[in-house]
């Protein structure tokens, strides 16, 4: 809008301003504003523009800004939007430059340096935020900005609660708030950052901010990895002198740590607005690794921004945009997605000036959808719910469950979690974990589950990205969430321990109001599960309240888990759904974490217990129950005749292993139900029926890859068939025998990956489905074969080559005991290498140190001819090893990409450097053991 | 009309397959080389190193397919320079004073090796100042000169053929089945580095398709392999099941070789420099081939499949068989 009465408020100055600049060293300093003649990196000089705005007491101020406005109009290009940009302390507009760089055509980016920051005119006193939000609203108006089409903010630091306190008297004009390692909130349980508690001390604030360069910097060393050298220099360049360091000063002294602080009334205000921008798309950008805006910081905005996006970049620092560049281009797609401008989508800007919603009401699910409530079943009270055999027989029934359920968690209410909470649950699976899963749930709380597999290191880290507000576990767990330096107030309890019982009387005391079941959204999150992270750092799985109810309905309609029936539940992740179902589920004596510690006389025992009809167990744990099958009794071979069905999940099952727990489980049909963490059950089989005579079964020699069934009901499965260089296309395909990988769509899937937004819209694709990961193709029965993992391609010259099909054909070779498959050399003209464990292994050193050194490593010239003869595909080589490398969750995944490293490595493709680099663990490998 | 062809060291086996496989496909082939071979080509009797001769061989023709080598891995410096920079230098110069023509250079993927593992990659740079022996720094520098020679008049391409073997090679497979014989066949490692190698029929064709295809070959250089790497020791050892030799026992580890490889450069050296003491001109291990053969070499096909249009039409299984048939009889 247009503003009468500065007249220079649009343009460039026109003479120098002389200006005295205060310094506490007495130092008066006469420069003018505006970007000294020198070139910085990366900054277009074109950018950089003074313009006059009075201030909050109405003074004529001198801004600098970088403004890609003038250049939009030269060009004549139509503004579809314009995005604010405010940098925090002690940096400048300069922070900025690739935002402005990378700007899509007709956005315009408007960075400001703050009052006595940057390039801008130094004030005499020190400024309040109270004051830096009027200066702010006042240059905005003098700008014309507000009023003029969408408007977007993207903040770092204190620019956060300057920037948002802005926006919150602009929410008409607001269609997207960006916000990046900053805080409106000071949480009561943490001190406040240590290093600005130091910096804040008087004798020292002076002497680190203002006298010395110290703390100005500090906040360009912080970053990983290290800025170069001119960059930090740039950031320093207004900040030579003490005197134009005095704001720096400032600003620190002006964060509001105590309660009877001048600014602490305007950023509580600032920080309870928020709510008001729950209609505003909000995207947090954040680098955990900050000494001062951490993780807990990220936790704290993102429930008071519940809808926001969120990109977390693992391992990144306080300038998240100069540590991952790669965050502007994400800021910016965001941005495009959704903040709806004038000409770029089709959500026109709605007639109240709001941005209409994007399409993310797909999402929700609509209500035809089956799905169970995530609640206890109470139709027969006195069934017994739970039934754990370890350590001597503990159980309970639905209605003792369900009445410590609601008294749990009013314990945990009137402990301070409230609807919405993030709280991680880390105990074993049984009467206490079900407890609390089902309790933490009936107030609207969201379970973080991770489970040991992850590797202890890993486990920390995807707690931290999940940022719990409670830590709920037994001892040893919190021990390592203090180590791992979780966050969360921590709730210690044992299996049986009573604990859960004190809770649960303190709820009764207590006795504060549950919410309604009905009251908690469908849509509201309702857990965060980790994939295990095979490769890369685990990622954090979120679902909905309604998509976790989808699982379980689809579990109980593909499986018919209905109510009365008795489950043997060895398998983590599905023993908590018993519960919901009306399922009686029996732990039997076990460690759960380590499922190869189930044995047939322990099975036996846990079905006796309950006369159970169904055994869900791991691959691992049925494979130690036909080993110890000679331990079994007469009455517990009887015992083992009752259940109808057997499911096992979680790695690929051999057929041969499921013929043997028939001939235990006698009456049993074996399902392997196919899936990932994402989502889970996709499909399902029997695989000794399906591939058994007389089937479509009996032709399947024509098959590549592992048959896991027909697609479930209401679960839609697709191909994204892979070009020449192995990448999958955009679009879907059904055809029969493309091979592609595969993209499912379900009420189950996941809602999204937590704090990931990169990564989802990358899984999403096309929206609301879910990229597996896996490789593979649907025959013309429709049942769709699994090839590997796309990452496990192999991209030759000849085109991709998934490994499954190759290593069946060379595992069926007389003498070979497993088989991999891996690529060597660079994408497009990869060679295929076969990897195999013969039957006949070296002695006991060598399966120790792994494969024995020297010429051995060479399969001998006849299996060579032998492997080149069944494989299909050239091979280039044959080595020979005592074992693969395998996951430690399921202990039969083969780190194909470790694998690859190794055999790279033994035929020379890569530098001494190279191999000693690959020698050296990395931090967010997998932990890997060795297979049998 | 039948292109007029000179091919010169047509006496090797890859330049007689070329020579040949020109006449079948109708060309009218001469073959240059210093001594008689009584072959069926049209000969013409010359040094390479002959401005002269080589002026007069080119006369009169269209093409010329290069191929005229010093090959050995130890020598006197200057004896390479002569037979392969200025040898190739005789040559381009000869056709640009007749006004120009077409000239396939055969190189060799060692210009541009450096001496580290080239697992899939390209035909990089010709480098005469960083290859590895004498061989590959002549060679990079006629590469290079012949390359820089390219122009509207004169079509030059290079092709490099990595170690080319096939019935009647007297290089690799010869010196192989020699050694294995006398039990003095030593691998170099573990022999598990993966190695490119090209049948001599596949090469040749290669060579006679860049000729064919010089308008969209020329001004660049091609890496030419089976695009079947092995195991340098199972390579090793099918050839000595094919030629019918024993299978190598002998296993150096490649700090020692590297390290035997200088002190046997070292004698070469002082053996070329006593008066009275014969050079040694097959030394049983240099730092080159220690590097050779322990570490990985192999390429990537695809440009040169692309824009030579050819792809090999005997794999290594077949040539091995080939092999084996031709040492039989």
């Amino acid at each position: 809008m247009a503003h009468v009465g500065f007249p220079e408020q649009d343009g460039r100055t026109d003479g120098p301003l002389r200006q005295r600049v205060h310094g506490p060293a007495g130092r008066a300093v006469s420069d003018p504003p505006g970007l000294p003649r020198r070139d910085l990196p990366g900054l277009d000089r074109a950018w950089s523009r003074v313009v006059v705005a009075p201030d909050a007491e109405g003074m004529p101020r001198h801004w600098h800004l970088l403004d890609t406005g003038p250049l939009l109009q030269e060009r004549g290009e139509e503004v579809v939007g314009t995005l604010l940009c405010v940098h925090g302390n002690p940096t400048w507009s300069y922070l900025w430059r690739r935002v402005l760089a990378q700007a899509p055509p007709g956005w315009r980016v408007v960075a400001v340096d703050q009052l006595g920051m940057g390039w801008s005119e130094r004030t005499a006193e020190p400024r309040t935020l109270a004051q830096r939000v009027d200066d702010l609203d006042h240059l905005t108006d003098a700008l014309g900005l507000t009023g003029a089409g969408p408007l977007a903010v993207l903040a770092h630091d204190w620019g956060g609660p300057v920037s948002l306190g802005w926006a919150l008297r602009h929410t008409s004009d607001l269609a997207g708030v960006v916000l990046t390692n900053t805080a409106v909130h000071q949480p009561a349980e943490f001190a406040p950052p240590a290093v600005i508690r130091l910096a804040r001390a008087p004798w020292l604030l002076a002497q680190v901010c203002r006298r010395t360069p110290a703390f100005v910097r500090a906040t360009t060393a912080l970053s990983v990895p290290p800025l170069p050298a001119p960059v930090r220099e740039a950031f320093a360049a207004p900040y030579r002198t003490p005197g134009r360091r005095a704001a720096v000063a400032d600003f620190v002294a002006d964060i509001p740590f105590e309660a009877d602080h001048p600014s602490r009334a305007t950023l509580d205000a600032v920080a309870d607005g928020l709510s008001a921008l729950a209609d505003v798309p909000a995207l947090l950008v954040w680098g955990p690794r900050d000494p001062v805006f951490g993780q807990r910081y990220l936790d704290d905005l993102a429930t008071r921004l519940p809808h926001a996006d969120v990109q977390r970049y693992a391992g990144a620092s306080h300038l998240v945009l100069e540590d991952r560049p790669e965050g502007i281009d994400v800021v910016w797609r965001w941005l495009r997605e959704n903040v709806a401008t004038g000409s770029g989508r089709p959500a026109a800007v709605g007639s109240a000036g709001h941005p209409e919603e994007p399409a993310e009401s797909s999402r929700s699910l609509s209500d035809d959808v089956p799905r169970v409530a995530v609640r206890v079943d109470t139709s027969a009270p006195d069934s017994p719910a739970v039934v754990e055999l370890r350590g001597g027989r503990r159980s309970v029934t639905f209605g003792e469950l369900d009445r410590l359920v609601d008294d749990v968690a009013r314990g945990l209410l009137a402990r301070g979690v409230v609807p919405g909470d993030r709280v991680a649950v880390l105990v074993p699976p049984g009467i206490e974990l079900t407890t609390l899963v089902y309790a933490l749930w009936r107030i609207g709380a969201v379970v973080v589950i991770a489970d040991a597999g992850l590797g202890l290191g890993r486990l920390g880290s995807s707690l931290r990205s999940a940022g719990p507000r409670h830590v709920v576990g037994i001892g040893r767990a919190l021990r390592l969430a203090d180590v791992t330096r979780v966050p969360g107030q921590r709730l210690r309890v044992e299996p049986g321990g009573d604990e859960l019982a004190r809770l649960a009387e303190e709820g009764r005391g207590a006795s504060p109001a549950l919410p309604d079941p009905d009251e908690v959204g469908g849509d509201a999150d309702g857990a965060v599960l980790f994939t295990s992270g095979a490769t890369g750092p685990p990622k954090g799985v979120v679902y909905t309240r309604d998509r976790l109810g989808a699982q379980v309905a689809l579990l109980r309609d593909t499986f018919g888990l209905g109510r009365g029936e008795r489950l043997v539940a060895a398998f983590a992740p599905f023993a908590l759904y018993g519960p919901a179902l009306g399922l009686t589920g029996v732990v039997p004596d076990m460690d759960v974490t380590a499922p190869q510690t189930l044995t047939a006389a322990g099975l036996a025992e846990a079905v006796t217990a309950v006369d159970a009809t169904v055994v869900f167990a791991a691959p691992a744990a049925l494979r130690n129950v036909v080993a110890t099958a000679e331990g079994l009794d007469e009455r517990g071979r009887t015992a083992l005749a009752g259940p109808r069905l057997v499911l096992s999940a979680g790695a690929p099952v051999p057929v041969d292993l499921l013929r043997r727990v028939r001939e235990l489980l006698t009456h049993a049909s074996t399902h392997t139900p196919y899936g990932m963490t994402e989502a889970l059950p996709v499909a399902t089989l029997d695989p000794v029926e399906e591939l058994g005579a007389g089937g479509p079964g009996s032709t399947d020699a024509a098959q590549d890859g592992v048959c896991v069934g027909r697609p479930l009901e209401r679960v839609e499965v697709g191909v994204a068939p892979l070009d020449a260089h192995g990448i999958p296309a955009e679009e879907l395909v059904t055809t029969p025998g493309a091979v592609g990988e595969i993209v499912v769509r379900g009420p189950h899937v996941k809602d999204r990956y937590d704090r990931l937004w990169t990564t989802q819209r990358a899984s999403e694709r096309p929206v609301g489905w879910h990229r597996t990961g896996d490789v593979g193709h649907l025959d013309e029965h429709g049942r769709l074969w699994v090839e590997g993992r796309l990452a496990h391609v192999i991209s030759t010259p000849d085109g991709p080559v998934p490994p499954y099909a190759v290593e069946a054909r060379v595992r069926a070779l007389p003498d070979v005991a497993d088989a991999a498959v891996v690529g060597v050399g660079p994408e497009g003209t990869q060679q295929l290498v076969v990897v195999l464990v013969p039957t006949e292994r070296g002695g006991a050193v060598a399966r120790l140190t792994g494969a024995p050194r020297g010429q051995a490593r060479l399969a001998p010239g006849a299996t060579a001819d032998a492997v080149r003869r069944v494989a299909g595909v050239p091979v280039a080589a044959v080595l020979v090893r005592d074992w693969l490398p395998v996951d430690v969750r399921h202990a039969s995944k083969v780190d194909r990409g470790a694998l690859a490293r190794w055999a790279d490595g033994v035929l020379h493709g890569r530098t001494v450097r190279g191999r000693v680099a690959a020698l050296l663990p990395g931090p967010a490998h997998a932990p890997m053991t060795r297979s049998r | 009309m039948a292109d007029r062809v000179l091919v010169t060291g047509a006496s090797g086996m890859l330049g007689g397959a070329v020579a040949d496989l020109l006449a079948e496909r109708g060309q009218d082939v001469t073959v240059m080389q210093r001594r008689s071979a009584g072959g069926r080509h049209r000969e013409v009797l010359g040094d390479i190193r002959d401005r002269d001769a080589v002026r007069r061989a080119v006369a009169g023709q269209d093409a010329v397919v290069h191929l005229a080598a010093k090959v050995d891995v130890v020598g006197p410096w200057m004896d390479f320079v002569r037979v392969n920079a200025t040898g190739t230098r005789n040559v381009v110069e000869a056709l640009r004073s007749g006004g120009g023509g077409r000239l396939v250079q055969v190189s060799s993927p060692s210009v541009a090796h450096t001496g580290r593992s080239l697992a899939g990659e390209g035909a990089g740079p010709a480098s005469p100042m960083r290859a590895r022996g004498h061989y590959a720094r002549t060679k990079a520098a006629a590469e290079l000169f012949a390359l820089l020679a390219d122009s509207p008049d004169l079509a030059v391409t290079a092709v490099r053929p990595h170690l080319v073997w096939g019935p009647g090679d007297t290089q690799l497979v010869g010196r192989i089945a020699e050694r294995a014989r006398q039990g003095r066949l030593a691998l170099v490692g573990p022999g598990t580095a993966l190695i490119d190698t090209t049948y001599v029929d596949n090469a040749a064709e290669a060579v006679v398709a860049a000729l064919e295809r010089i308008e969209h070959a020329h001004g660049e250089a091609f890496v030419v392999t089976n695009g079947e790497p092995r195991p340098v020791g199972e390579l090793v050892a099918a050839i000595c099941r094919a030629v019918g030799a024993p299978a190598p026992r002998l296993h150096v580890p490649r700090p020692l070789a590297w390290t035997l490889g200088a002190v046997v450069e070292g004698a070469v050296a002082v053996s070329e420099r006593l008066p009275g003491v014969p050079a040694v001109t097959q030394p049983p291990l240099t730092r080159f081939l220690a590097e050779q053969i322990g570490t990985a070499h192999w390429f990537d096909q695809r440009r040169t499949r692309e824009v030579l249009a050819w792809t090999p039409r005997v794999s290594i299984d077949e040539g091995l068989a080939r092999l084996a048939e031709a040492s039989r009889a």
